[in-house]
């Protein structure tokens, strides 16, 4: 994997992101810098275009004290850490059970239609990239996809097409719910604790 | 100490051993391929499980503490059960190709399939298949065939000291690798081909080269450097097949250096096999009475004085004995083992020793290295540092070069003036040696083989002294040598004016003849005009100037005593004759006393040892370290400017046996970057 991509010689954080490392720092006890080597690799990849690249590893590892071979372990064990370019907006669609039950197929399909391209690759403009996620842990909204930070939910063939037609025009869609529900509140209206008005029940 | 009951044997143990070690300490044999006494414990592979009344699960044995009461089963059907189970489960991924793997015979999966394991296999998808990797010139890599018992990984990380191995990704897509590829950088890495529990580490020069049952197995004794690693060489009929370690607590543990293990295969390339005398300029193959009649006509009514001797880097006890007993009745002194110019003092033995000994190391509380680098001159003592070094409390310094030992050591100077310093009580280290109750310093031959070398040695003395290192329980000082012969000769007394005299002599013509035992690291331009003649087993540097050329036996092929750097007297045994016409070494100069007329008066091999026993009688103590006594040594003098430099630049060729070892070429190639060794005209 890591030896097709093309890696830049060299990463140092921002001026800004360099402000960011002491509060990180600040969060674990002296001694224990080991421990900030995820939010590390968080920040790197914010930086550096949503994924790490070899050299931010290896800068990080230098940061916190550890063996660059252990920061590689730690970065290829978790999937929300990208070690190839990625696109601009990450699609990252949950097939699992709840989710494929309520139409998680049509989601995937809009997305590959549309884009025209599948799972793992990324589109020649390098806007969108799409992946497929286990549960996300957003079932109670299913279908849903997460798109970079942000999670859109309550997914259908036409309200995945609309959000792909925002974002390719360079506008951010509303996260949350695609329909006319309020987070996970029933759709239409309550069917339960009606009275109750937030307050207990005497 | 806790009492348990396994399987119905009640059994009192130490706190805080495992159940595992619990099981072994009655005998009873757990199966594992995670847990090594070595490393830290993984629990990984599962194949300990055991049963523990009132425990819902089986257990890993190999990571529960004792405790008081347990009772544990290992003999039930439910634990045949469970070993069954995950037998099945690590072969589910691990590959049928026993008869290609080259661990084929001592692959402790194998044997433990056949012991715990199902005669079939109920799996009938695919396989999972990884990529192979390359770690360098030494380690053949079949990553399909791992079984992910970590056991590299963590020898990397602990013993190593150089963590390049590790885990990336997760679940089925878990690969053991270094992530980069790359070459490994330590010189313990051969070490991982013995811990790996199936073929997926093995090693890359001996691939496909043999069985371990058609292998015959010698005991020996190591000589690439002077710790003298306890091995084992595997031959196959007249051929070094490869070179393993045993186990010896007190030396190596059970780690061998890459170039102890790797570089054997030099000892089938640029042999002399038969003697030369050179005629006219050139050197023609002779018969041995051509080639003693040769130096006979040289030697025979010359002046002792004109007559010297060097003896080199891996010359045996028994071969210096009868050399200096020739050079002796031929009338001379200048026998010199220093070949390297270290100004050692043989006056007393403890100045020459490494006297906490290699295991005294561990109970150390603060440690000098002066002019060393442990991790290339002898990379176990350097693990045994590092050992103490995660042990905690063990602070260490250097003064030298700054190179990296793979534990915290902070580099106080470069030479001298640091010493200086330390010597006069006035550097802040000398205060954490003063507190110390055990502090030890190395002093390396890059300090000693320098101008001020006997200056040097008395000022490090004097640290030792000043700072109680030497007490009736404790000697913390510690002379790390390069060579193997080193302590051999010294303790035989081979000094004279150091060998510089004898080259200068060489230039200036008041040395005639020049006996060179093996010697091959020195001026070779030097030596003037003299009659040379070369006894050794390789065609290096000194077979190349000599006149006459005695071949002899490698280390491998004699029945030979070294003495290592701890004064520990040590036996290597012959495994494979030597290579042609070539001789063990001591009688080939007891052969040439005869055709001198000065008939050496010992004819086997235990009358030399008995001589040997008459010069020194530290060579009775088999296998055995003796204490050196203490005395009033160097020669307190001036010090130059100037730093220490480690007289090992390249670890991977330091001598004959190493410089012709195409392996070690390989590694010098893939880890230097350099193409040393060749000669443009290969490849």
């Amino acid at each position: 994997m890591s030896t097709t991509v093309e890696q830049p010689a060299d990463f140092k954080f921002s001026a800004e992101n360099k402000k960011k490392l002491k509060g990180i720092f600040a969060k674990y006890p002296k001694g224990r810098e080991a421990s900030a080597v995820m939010p590390l690799l968080d920040l790197a990849q914010r930086q550096h275009q949503g994924w790490l690249p070899r050299a931010a590893m290896d800068h990080v590892a230098e940061l916190v004290g550890l063996a660059p071979m252990r920061v590689y372990e730690v970065a290829t064990f978790y999937t929300m850490y990208n070690l190839a370019p990625i696109g601009e907006n990450h699609l990252q669609v949950c097939t699992n059970l709840p989710c494929w039950l309520r139409g998680s197929d049509e989601v995937m399909g809009t997305c590959k239609k549309k884009l025209g391209i599948d799972v793992g690759e990324t589109t020649e403009d390098g806007k969108f990239s799409l992946s497929e996620m286990e549960c996300l842990g957003a079932c109670v909204n299913a279908p849903m996809m997460q798109i970079n930070d942000d999670y859109y939910e309550d997914l259908d063939e036409a309200s995945t097409a609309a959000l792909l037609d925002t974002l390719q025009s360079g506008g951010t869609p509303t996260p949350g719910p695609q329909n006319s529900r309020k987070g996970c509140e029933p759709e239409g209206e309550l069917t339960s604790l009606k009275d109750s008005k937030g307050k207990a029940d005497a | 100490m806790p009492k348990l009951t396994i399987d119905g044997i009640e059994v009192d143990v130490e706190a805080g051993l495992t159940v595992l070690q619990a099981c072994e300490s009655i005998g009873i044999e757990i199966p594992r391929f995670c847990y090594h006494e070595r490393l830290t414990i993984a629990g990984n592979c599962r194949m300990c499980l055991v049963e523990m009344e009132r425990a819902p699960k089986p257990v890993a044995s190999c990571a529960m503490p004792v405790g008081e009461g347990m009772v544990i089963t290992t003999n039930s059907p439910a634990v045949k059960k469970m070993r069954q189970g995950v037998m099945e489960l690590l072969l589910i991924n691990h590959p049928l190709d026993c008869p290609i793997c080259d661990q084929g015979g001592e692959c402790d999966l194998q044997d433990q399939a056949v012991g715990y394991g199902l005669d079939r296999s109920r799996f009938m998808e695919d396989k999972r298949s990884v990529k192979d990797k390359t770690f360098g010139p030494l380690i053949r890599a079949m990553m399909t065939r791992c079984i992910h018992c970590t056991r590299c990984i963590r020898f990397s990380t602990e013993i190593a000291g150089v963590p390049e191995m590790g885990a990336t990704g997760r679940g089925e897509h878990m690969e053991v690798g270094t992530y980069i590829e790359k070459a490994l950088t330590s010189e313990l890495s051969g070490n991982m081909i013995d811990l790996c529990p199936v073929g997926a580490l093995t090693s890359n020069p001996y691939a496909f080269n043999a069985r371990p049952w058609e292998l015959k197995k010698t005991e020996s004794i190591d000589v690439m450097d002077a710790v003298g690693a306890a091995i084992r060489v595997d031959t196959k009929g007249p051929e070094v097949m490869r070179v393993l370690p045993r186990l010896n607590e007190d030396v190596n543990e059970e780690w061998i250096s890459d170039k102890t293990r790797f570089a054997c295969d030099g000892l089938k390339r640029q042999r002399l096999d038969t003697p030369y005398v050179r005629r006219d300029g050139k050197l023609e193959a002779a018969s041995w009475d051509e080639a003693f009649a040769a130096i006979s006509a040289k030697v025979k009514d010359m002046d002792g004085s004109k007559f010297a001797a060097i003896v080199g880097d891996m010359a045996c006890a028994e071969s210096m004995t009868a050399l200096k007993d020739l050079t002796e009745a031929l009338g001379s002194r200048n026998i010199e083992c220093r070949q390297d110019g270290a100004k050692l003092d043989a006056s007393c033995r403890g100045a020459y020793l490494f006297n906490s000994t290699i295991a005294g190391i561990e109970e150390a509380d603060a440690c000098l290295i002066i002019g060393s680098n442990p991790r290339v001159e002898a990379p176990i003592i350097n693990a045994r540092l590092r050992k103490r070094y995660l042990m905690g409390g063990f602070p260490a310094a250097m003064i030298g070069e700054n190179v990296d030992l793979t534990f915290s050591c902070e580099n106080l100077g470069a030479g001298t003036d640091t010493l200086k310093e330390i010597a006069a009580g006035k550097h802040a280290f000398s205060k954490i040696l003063k507190k110390a109750e055990r502090p030890m310093l190395i002093l390396g031959q890059g300090a000693l083989m320098r101008s001020d070398g006997a200056a040097v040695l008395a000022m490090a003395r004097q640290i030792a002294e000043d700072n109680g290192m030497i007490s009736d329980d404790w000697n913390g000082f510690n002379v790390l040598h390069t060579a193997a012969a080193r302590v051999g000769g010294l303790d035989l007394g081979l000094v004279s004016g150091g060998v510089d005299s004898i080259l200068d002599g060489c230039s200036s013509g008041a040395i005639d003849t020049v006996y060179l035992l093996g010697a091959d690291e020195i001026d070779t331009d030097k030596l003037g005009n003299a009659f040379v003649i070369y006894q050794g087993h390789h065609g290096d540097v000194g077979a190349h100037r000599a006149d006459v050329i005695l071949p002899g036996a490698a280390y491998t092929e004699k029945n030979a005593t070294y003495v290592n750097t701890e004064g520990r007297v040590q036996r290597a045994r012959l495994a494979v004759f030597p290579i042609g016409e070539a001789r063990e070494d001591w009688t080939i100069i007891r052969a040439l006393s005869g055709v001198l007329g000065l008939t050496l008066p010992y004819d086997n091999l235990d009358q030399v040892r008995q001589r040997m026993l008459d010069i020194n009688p530290v060579f009775g103590g088999d296998d055995q370290q003796t204490g050196g006594a203490w005395g009033d040594f160097g020669k307190a003098g001036s010090l130059d400017g100037g730093g220490f430099a480690s007289p090992i630049i390249n670890f991977h060729m330091t001598d004959p046996i190493s410089r012709a070892s195409e392996t070690m070429a390989q590694c010098v190639e893939a880890l230097l970057g350099e193409d040393k060794g060749k000669t443009g005209t290969d490849g």
